[in-house]
């Protein structure tokens, strides 16, 4: 598989918490390709069995959707009144391109020009009931003929490789987990694993939760992105993860205390194989791996993640040999488990 | 010029950098096309582009009116190559703390590097961070390069532009880009020189597209006093009529250029332009202006012995962002009054007349 090409594609698909559809589409037609049959459940998670039933029934997860925008209503002047899917930090969303709508029309949050500002007020951050998005419709009437209250807004951006290493680009949180497990389906191997891409992880990890029951596995790896900020401005301690470490393993997260056992499995496969790992130095946050560990009787759960500088921003930044070396950890736990 | 022209002229002219200081690549496109429509362009020693489309009249009845437009835009400059392969940066003209982050922008270093504008994950955030703009000196600029590499490329003082290119809005009016500021005024300068590419007028005209506005008016004042033009109108940006701006005064994007009146501007040329418009069925909103403008207007006025001013503005939304927004029709009645003016004027407009 091309891994550059893959990982703009998947960036690029927009596909907000409960309208993750052009995901799971691009995701099928490339899993038709390699002649896998894949199903998508009620909810909307995308299903695949990769080889034979026999032994562990193992299954890999990664979440499809992104964290965006609602829109909620038009205002009389035509802009529109919006609300988080996910969490985003409102800070971020200043001076903004936006896709709205299933037509993915172009609009733009701007703000007060810093000419007009009173002194002190550029140290007060923007509210996000003062932001509003701005289609250019005159009024209400024309907005209202273009969208409907409820659709959903992205990030317009295009992922784009800033060196030779480092792309750039919006929802590498998760596509970067669908990458290494759509990866793993594609490539020639002989081992055999349960995949389900999942929806509204954003939201409260809900599409995890049908998932995992429906498959009923013995042990799952949720395959995710997660924070690197090991940057300026943030005590070294407080990295969490760092690019061009390799995957994450996690401790523990705010949804799952991770199976310690699986945990030794990964750093054992990963140095067997002499792929560089890092632990997750960060306990905040959740993943699908609550929802999955807590499933009927309960599923043996370990998360391993991309590290990931900006999610939930509109310029997220990875390293392809992260990617890469994520995909050769889950391969060789896999051969464990087979 | 029909309107999809206008349109290209203006979304090359607002992709292309022209950071104060660093307006080359804005400029010659700028040129190449005053060029096209007739006019003879040469840069002054400051670097200010000046195209003359020369006038009829006889010498001695010659008079000169110039047009002009601010072609920089703002941006930032890199202050320090930083460990782990970062950038610092401050900003170069008036930038708001609150537009960075999340950024994507190209730094013009030994080549042009893309690069994003540092964000800390909602994940990681402390409840006191989220209630707190991160000033300009707090934020960085992460190019997916070690410091070794980075440094070979970059050096303190390399200018630092925003990456994005303009985009027509849905009803096909709108559009929406970064530098517009004051690339509209430059298009409206081109348009005009479009127009009056087939005809006659008596005026020399000189369009300028000045340089360093940005950071203090610095272009106009030099070609102010190299040109010394009988009469000048300036063609800026004024704020549009966009969310927050309840209790300052706006102006509607579609209902044509606002002209300014006031203390920095010529009754006389005023009323001139505003009659260029009624004459001609463009419509045009008024903008009193009580004091400084903040345009190469107020450059102009008071250079060498004086010099009658006039300014329209485009009305535009957001202004000093990456996502301006204007209406394309304003810009186009823009250059058709700045045209009809120009055509109009002949010695008995002059100040030496």
């Amino acid at each position: 598989m091309k891994i550059k090409e893959t990982l703009a594609e998947l960036s690029n698909l927009r596909g907000v918490s409960g309208a993750e559809a052009e995901v799971s589409s691009y995701l099928a037609d490339r899993l038709e390709e390699g002649r896998f049959e894949v199903r998508v459940d009620s909810i909307g998670n995308l299903l695949v069995r990769k080889g034979r039933k026999k032994g562990k029934k193992l299954m890999l997860s990664a979440h499809m959707d992104e964290v965006g925008l609602m829109i909620m209503d038009f205002e009389k002047n035509g802009l529109l009144r919006f609300r988080a899917v996910g969490g985003i930090d409102s800070r971020i969303l200043v001076a903004k391109r936006l896709r709205v709508g299933i037509h993915a029309l172009p609009g733009v949050i701007g703000s007060k020009p810093i000419h007009l500002q009173k002194k002190g007020e550029q140290d007060k951050p923007f509210r996000e009931d003062s932001l509003y998005i701005d289609c250019g419709f005159k009024n209400h009437e024309e907005a209202a003929g273009y969208l409907k209250v409820g659709e959903y807004a992205t990030f317009d951006v295009k992922c784009a490789a800033i060196s030779k290493n480092a792309f750039r680009g919006k929802a590498f949180d998760n596509r970067a987990g669908c990458l290494v497990l759509l990866s793993l389906l594609l490539e020639k191997n002989s081992l055999s694993f349960d995949a389900a891409f999942t929806v509204q992880e954003e939201v409260g990890t809900r599409g995890a939760q049908i998932a995992a029951y429906t498959m009923e596995p013995d042990r799952a790896l949720v395959v995710e992105s997660t924070a690197a900020a090991d940057t300026p401005e943030t005590e070294q301690e407080l990295s969490s993860t760092i690019l061009g470490q390799g995957p994450a393993i996690s401790l523990m997260d705010s949804t799952v205390m991770v199976d310690r056992q699986m945990r030794n499995e990964l750093t054992v496969a990963a140095e067997k194989a002499g792929i560089i790992y890092q632990y997750r130095r960060f306990t905040g946050a959740g993943t699908d791996g609550g929802a999955i560990a807590y499933s009927r009787s309960g599923v043996k759960t370990a998360v391993l993640s991309v590290p990931c500088r900006y999610i939930h921003s509109p310029h997220s930044v990875l390293y392809e040999s992260d990617l890469k070396s994520t995909i050769d950890l889950v391969r060789s736990w896999l051969d464990t488990q087979q | 010029m029909n309107e999809s022209e206008l349109v290209s002229v203006l979304t090359r002219l607002s992709s292309a950098t022209g950071v104060a200081g660093f307006e080359d690549q804005a400029v010659e496109i700028a040129a190449g096309y005053f060029q096209s429509y007739g006019c003879t362009v040469k840069r002054d020693r400051f670097g200010n582009l000046l195209a003359l489309k020369a006038g009829t009249a006889k010498k001695g009845r010659i008079v000169s009116l110039a047009l002009v437009a601010h072609i920089d835009e703002i941006g930032a400059m890199v202050t320090k190559v930083e460990d782990g392969g970062f950038l610092r940066f401050t900003a170069i003209g008036g930038l708001d703390a609150r537009t960075l982050p999340g950024q994507a922008v190209l730094i013009h270093g030994r080549k042009i590097l893309k690069g994003v504008i540092g964000a800390k994950p909602p994940h990681l955030l402390t409840d006191q961070e989220r209630k707190k703009t991160v000033p300009i000196d707090k934020l960085f600029i992460d190019v997916g390069l070690s410091y070794e590499d980075l440094n070979n490329i970059v050096s303190v003082g390399d200018i630092i532009s925003f990456e994005q290119n303009p985009l027509l809005l849905s009803n096909r009016k709108y559009i929406s880009g970064k530098a517009l500021d004051n690339r509209a005024g430059v298009a409206a300068l081109i348009f005009c020189a479009a127009e009056l590419a087939d005809r006659k007028h008596e005026a020399n005209i000189f369009f300028i597209a000045s340089l360093q506005e940005e950071v203090g008016l610095r272009g106009a004042t030099t070609a102010a006093f190299g040109l010394n033009p009988d009469l000048a109108v300036a063609v800026d940006v004024t704020h549009g009529d966009g969310p927050g701006l309840e209790n300052n005064f706006s102006y509607k994007l579609g209902a044509g250029p606002a002209l300014a009146t006031g203390p920095n501007f010529d009754v006389d040329l005023f009323s001139k332009l505003k009659n260029a418009a009624a004459d001609n069925y463009l419509p045009c909103q008024i903008e009193p202006i009580p004091g400084r403008s903040g345009t190469d207007a107020w450059a102009f006025q008071v250079t060498r012995e004086g010099i009658p001013t006039g300014l329209l503005s485009i009305p535009l939304r957001y202004m000093h962002s990456t996502v301006e927004l204007i209406n394309i029709d304003d810009l186009a009645v823009c250059g058709k009054i700045l045209s009809f003016y120009a055509r109009s004027v002949n010695y008995t407009h002059g100040k030496r007349s």
